[in-house]
């Protein structure tokens, strides 16, 4: 593997609450090449999400060491390394999706014809091109979580940060939007971070798979997947795909029996 | 329209009601006339009345009751009468009267059109001051602490503060230094208004959840980019719930400004027929100053529809 995009050694994150302490992560140690497609599986309270939030620079760890692209997180986040994207869509109810989609370029000063040119690009790349005009509410909920990812593709960040993105869609549209990643992902060639709690999206998504449990946040296993990189819907009835999602389900109980 | 058969039946509702009381309340003055005029009323003279139940008159008296809703300046005046001064007073005064507009080519000084234009200006103008000021007031309660905890309880105790008590000393120290006529009423105006706007965009400006500030963070953005992009759009349906009671609560301050200084205006008008036993005038401005409100509120929520249209929020 190249030089890690992403690389944890030993992170530690506690949170002091009126309850004492929470230890949100512990013993943290990760890397993630370029290109990669990782899944943070476990169930809630396990840290995925924190994890995530630290590798964005949102969370501070209280120890260890955490690079990204070589940088600390907050510097990372400052040269505008990643684009997240949230459980909710979270469009801008008085922007149309184009305006949406134009804020990240407008913060970070593109020019105007730059502008146009990225959110027509990004548009046919989540497939909503012709849906630049309309709002928020004239949109189905598959669709503005679409224009979510194109918002956080616009500024062509190299490292996609994906938290539960498709938690709150239903099976289909959830099994169309996994299917259009993996093609957005094959043609950007982005290093992917994606939190889920669904086994059979985090073994049809990714080239690596973490499993995490909670109490304290930790990694419990992780799984290289040995699927091939071109991924039809139907590969979740293969042999292989069922025993992946077997370890997968494995080591998440592994975790509970211990907590 | 569906709404129009329940609105109606809420008016005809008040409007009885309105009927019904004028019974009882006018009663002593309506026995005293009848009995002037020959009829045996019970109990015999005014003042063995003084202190018999109002009710207990009626009932004793039903014959008598005839002039309940035609009295000349009743205590409780009956809704046509009310309705006639109203008219009296703004067509008739304008269109017909000797100081009309029509004959003088100036509004006469009698009539409600005129008074409730010296009361529109100082509500206007009192409007605009307040819902600045609390606009300015809650960018910076928003982005300081230090403000916020210096700032809002005050805002608060200004509020406690009865206005009735407060607008002659904001009246008379103005015009100690020379500044009088609309001003004076304007600041009592501005200062019933600031508040709910600052208190509705405090809200506003603090409605972006965590996802949201998150989100620009994400990207870097800076305070100013935070602020003009996410929290002023996101307060503006707040700010309009807020400029909705300002704008009602400026019309109040503005004829409560108006009480002691005598100088025209709806307020003015109210004191004089309170004075004079003028009820129907002081009723007239009433509905006058109510029907103001009703028009000036129903203004900004055509404006604010027009905005959020425009801004795409609703449909």
């Amino acid at each position: 593997m190249n030089q890690p995009v992403i690389s944890a050694s030993h992170l530690d994150l506690t949170f002091q609450t009126n309850d004492g302490p929470v230890h949100a992560l512990r013993d943290v140690s990760l890397d993630i090449g370029k290109g990669e497609f990782v899944s943070f599986i476990g169930p809630s309270g396990c840290g995925k999400t924190t994890f995530l939030r630290c590798i964005a620079g949102l969370e501070e760890p209280t120890g260890g060491t955490l690079a990204v692209n070589g940088l600390t997180p907050d510097a990372a986040r400052r040269s505008r390394a990643y684009g997240y994207v949230f459980q909710a869509a979270g469009l801008y109810p008085w922007r149309t999706i184009g305006g949406n989609i134009r804020l990240p370029l407008e913060i970070m000063g593109f020019s105007k014809e730059e502008q146009a040119e990225r959110v027509k690009r990004t548009l046919e790349l989540v497939d909503l091109a012709g849906f630049e005009k309309k709002f928020p509410w004239q949109l189905s909920g598959g669709m503005q979580q679409r224009a979510s990812i194109a918002r956080a593709l616009a500024f062509d960040a190299d490292i996609l940060l994906m938290d539960e993105p498709f938690g709150a869609l239903d099976e289909i549209v959830r099994d169309r939007l996994n299917e259009e990643l993996l093609k957005l992902w094959d043609r950007t060639g982005k290093t992917i971070g994606f939190v889920t709690h669904s086994i059979p999206e985090a073994v049809y998504l990714s080239t690596k798979i973490v499993v995490m449990s909670p109490r304290p946040g930790r990694i419990t296993d992780v799984i290289e997947s040995t699927l091939p990189r071109e991924r039809p819907l139907d590969i979740r009835d293969s042999a292989e795909f069922i025993a992946i999602a077997h370890r997968v389900r494995d080591g998440l109980r592994a975790g509970h029996i211990d907590a | 329209m569906k709404a129009l058969g329940p609105i109606l039946a809420v008016v005809a509702a008040i409007i009885a009601l309105w009927y019904v009381a004028a019974v009882p309340m006018n009663i002593q003055e309506v026995l005293t006339q009848a009995e002037r005029a020959g009829a045996v009323v019970e109990p015999e003279g005014a003042m063995n009345r003084r202190d018999v139940n109002r009710f207990a008159l009626v009932l004793r008296n039903a014959d008598h009751l005839g002039e309940s809703w035609s009295m000349e300046r009743a205590r409780l005046p009956a809704p046509h009468q009310v309705v006639k001064e109203l008219w009296a007073s703004t067509w008739d005064e304008e269109v017909s009267g000797r100081r009309g507009i029509v004959k003088s080519g100036s509004l006469s000084n009698r009539s409600l059109i005129y008074h409730g234009s010296i009361t529109l200006g100082a509500t206007i103008v009192g409007f605009l001051i307040g819902s600045g000021l609390g606009i300015l007031l809650a960018v910076g309660i928003v982005h300081s602490k230090t403000m916020d905890m210096s700032v809002m309880p005050w805002a608060i105790v200004s509020q406690t503060i009865p206005i009735v008590a407060l607008a002659p000393m904001i009246i008379v120290v103005l015009y100690s230094i020379g500044v009088e006529g609309l001003l004076p009423k304007a600041v009592i105006s501005a200062y019933l208004s600031f508040f709910p706007v600052v208190v509705g965009m405090v809200k506003g400006l603090r409605s972006p959840d965590a996802m949201q500030t998150d989100l620009l963070r994400t990207y870097n953005a800076s305070k100013p980019q935070a602020f003009w992009m996410l929290r002023l759009p996101a307060s503006v349906p707040y700010l309009f719930a807020s400029l909705k009671i300002g704008i009602a609560a400026s019309l109040v301050g503005a004829i409560v400004g108006e009480l002691p200084v005598q100088r025209g205006g709806l307020g003015a008008r109210m004191l004089g027929g309170s004075y004079y036993g003028q009820t129907e005038q002081l009723w007239a401005a009433l509905l006058f100053a109510a029907a103001m409100a009703a028009i000036l509120v129903w203004l900004i929520g055509w404006i604010e529809g027009k905005t959020l249209r425009r801004m795409g929020v609703t449909q």
